[in-house]
């Protein structure tokens, strides 16, 4: 396969993208795990919060909310700096609007996943920890997560997966990652096939490695899991 | 006057919506008594045993652990919840509870379910909580078990590492809600030796049990529990061979 020298930028959009994929993980887990605690909090304000965002962000195409957050961002933002009686256009770059509009989508679905993980946890084994003094915040990190996690993981990796590959969306607001490289490389040399074929084996490669790292992460939480012999 | 008793529960009730499960339950255990609660099924005595502490919410009613009385608020819907989450955590510590259920944490193995609390509620360092984990899992009989995770161990087993947590805390009151119920029948006594083990050292418990000769043997005092009230209360031989009241009469006719 000849690369006619875009071999470096190949390289240096599947960095990008893989950046870009571990910030919208981050934020997504957070978002995610906020939005299951909400929906599974005893105030209905909280549940009313959390149902809406999950519902909203599934609802809209995942390349309108990356246009949204790009677009309606940087308005919001310039209000408020006029609010604040500040008179500049404010800006957001792409990695920052992808970011946020990745970690929105990954948050909604994961939210329903690590509710459902998180109702999978005997309520015993909390009542075991409060019964010895534990405080609930300690129970949560120590009792709950930790066999929460296990379950969650199965479908919180397969999320990643399409995270990873929705990556490619965030070129249409010209972030350089490997899909807009491999573009600005086919208007280059006038071989589509070659250079989205290139981007398509990386991608592939990109996935072999995260379901690899996926199936050692599954292992190590299953830990204490294993059906006794009988 | 001497110290004030191990624990002390006066005036308990309990409601779930209409239905009234305890009925205003006064019991003191001094230190070093072990008291049975027996009664059939939906007499209430879980639900007793849950409520002193606060695992399940009363509805009214007072306890106190050594003199100290547990501090109690009214919660919206009319049960009593703690007022200070500091002083329930100090005051659970205090009362250890062994569940029907074991509720080992399968994530964590034997030991680390043991030296979890002392090390995080009691701020135990931990190479003290492990020699004192290390020492009770002896005492219980599976040292051999520390690495272990809960489901490599049979339900005997399980459940005496569960006594050997609830004892790392050194509680002062140990509740046993029906500790052998969930057990094959041939775990049965491995767990029951380890009780008996304890009332024999002078621990103060409450044991909520189906285990009549059991109860017989290792009780200091028997309390009959019918329909949320306390029906008969005395010594072992007096609950057993000469109930005063019909329904423990009636009780006692069935289960021996």
């Amino acid at each position: 396969m000849n690369l006619h020298g875009f071999g470096d930028q190949l390289l240096a959009g599947t960095l990008l993208t893989l950046q870009l994929a571990f910030a919208s993980l981050g934020v997504g887990l957070a978002l995610g795990m906020a939005g299951a605690l909400a929906k599974t909090s005893r105030n209905a304000a909280a549940r009313w919060a959390g149902s809406t965002y999950t519902t909203v962000v599934r609802g809209v195409p995942e390349l309108l909310v990356v246009l949204l957050v790009y677009f309606g961002a940087s308005q919001v933002l310039t209000m408020l700096a006029e609010l604040v009686g500040l008179d500049a256009s404010i800006e957001v770059d792409a990695f920052t609007a992808g970011t946020v509009a990745l970690g929105l989508t990954f948050g909604a679905y994961a939210t329903e996943v690590l509710r459902g993980a998180l109702q999978t946890v005997p309520h015993g084994h909390v009542e075991a920890a409060q019964a010895l003094g534990m405080g609930s915040g300690r129970i949560f990190i120590r009792i709950v997560m930790p066999q929460a996690w296990r379950v969650a993981l199965p479908g919180l990796g397969n999320l990643f997966l399409v995270l990873l590959k929705d990556t490619a969306l965030i070129s249409v607001i010209g972030l350089e990652e490997l899909m807009r490289k491999s573009a600005i490389a086919v208007s280059h040399t006038k071989e589509p096939f070659t250079f989205y074929m290139a981007a398509a084996l990386i991608y592939l490669g990109l996935t072999v490695a995260a379901m690899t790292g996926l199936a050692l992460l599954e292992k190590r939480a299953a830990r204490g899991f294993a059906r006794r012999a009988a | 006057m001497g110290q004030p008793p191990a624990l002390e529960v006066v005036d308990l009730h309990k409601r779930f919506g209409a239905l009234e499960v305890l009925k205003g339950i006064s019991l003191t255990a001094r230190d070093g008594e072990a008291i049975s609660i027996i009664g059939s099924s939906g007499s209430g005595k879980s639900t007793f045993l849950r409520c002193v502490n606060l695992l399940e919410a009363p509805n009214q009613g007072t306890i106190r652990v050594a003199g100290e009385e547990m501090r109690l608020v009214r919660r919206r819907d009319g049960a009593l919840a703690a007022a200070d989450p500091r002083q329930i955590a100090r005051m659970r510590a205090e009362l250890g509870f062994v569940f029907q259920s074991f509720n080992l944490w399968p994530h964590m193995t034997i030991l680390d379910n043991l030296v979890e609390a002392p090390i995080h509620v009691l701020g135990l360092p931990r190479r003290q909580a492990v020699e004192r984990a290390e020492a009770l899992l002896a005492k219980v009989g599976i040292a051999d078990k520390r690495d272990r995770h809960p489901t490599e161990l049979s339900g005997g087993q399980q459940q005496r590492a569960a006594i050997a947590r609830t004892l790392a805390m050194e509680p002062k009151v140990i509740l046993f809600d029906e500790p052998t119920s969930a057990l094959d029948p041939e775990m049965v006594s491995e767990v029951l030796g380890v009780i008996r083990a304890l009332a024999e050292e002078g621990r103060t418990m409450l044991l909520v049990t189906h285990e009549m000769r059991f109860a017989r043997n290792v009780s200091s005092r028997v309390v009959f529990l019918h329909e949320g009230r306390i029906e008969e209360e005395g010594t072992p031989d007096q609950v057993f061979d000469n109930p005063r009241s019909a329904r423990c009469r009636q009780f006692m006719a069935s289960h021996q």
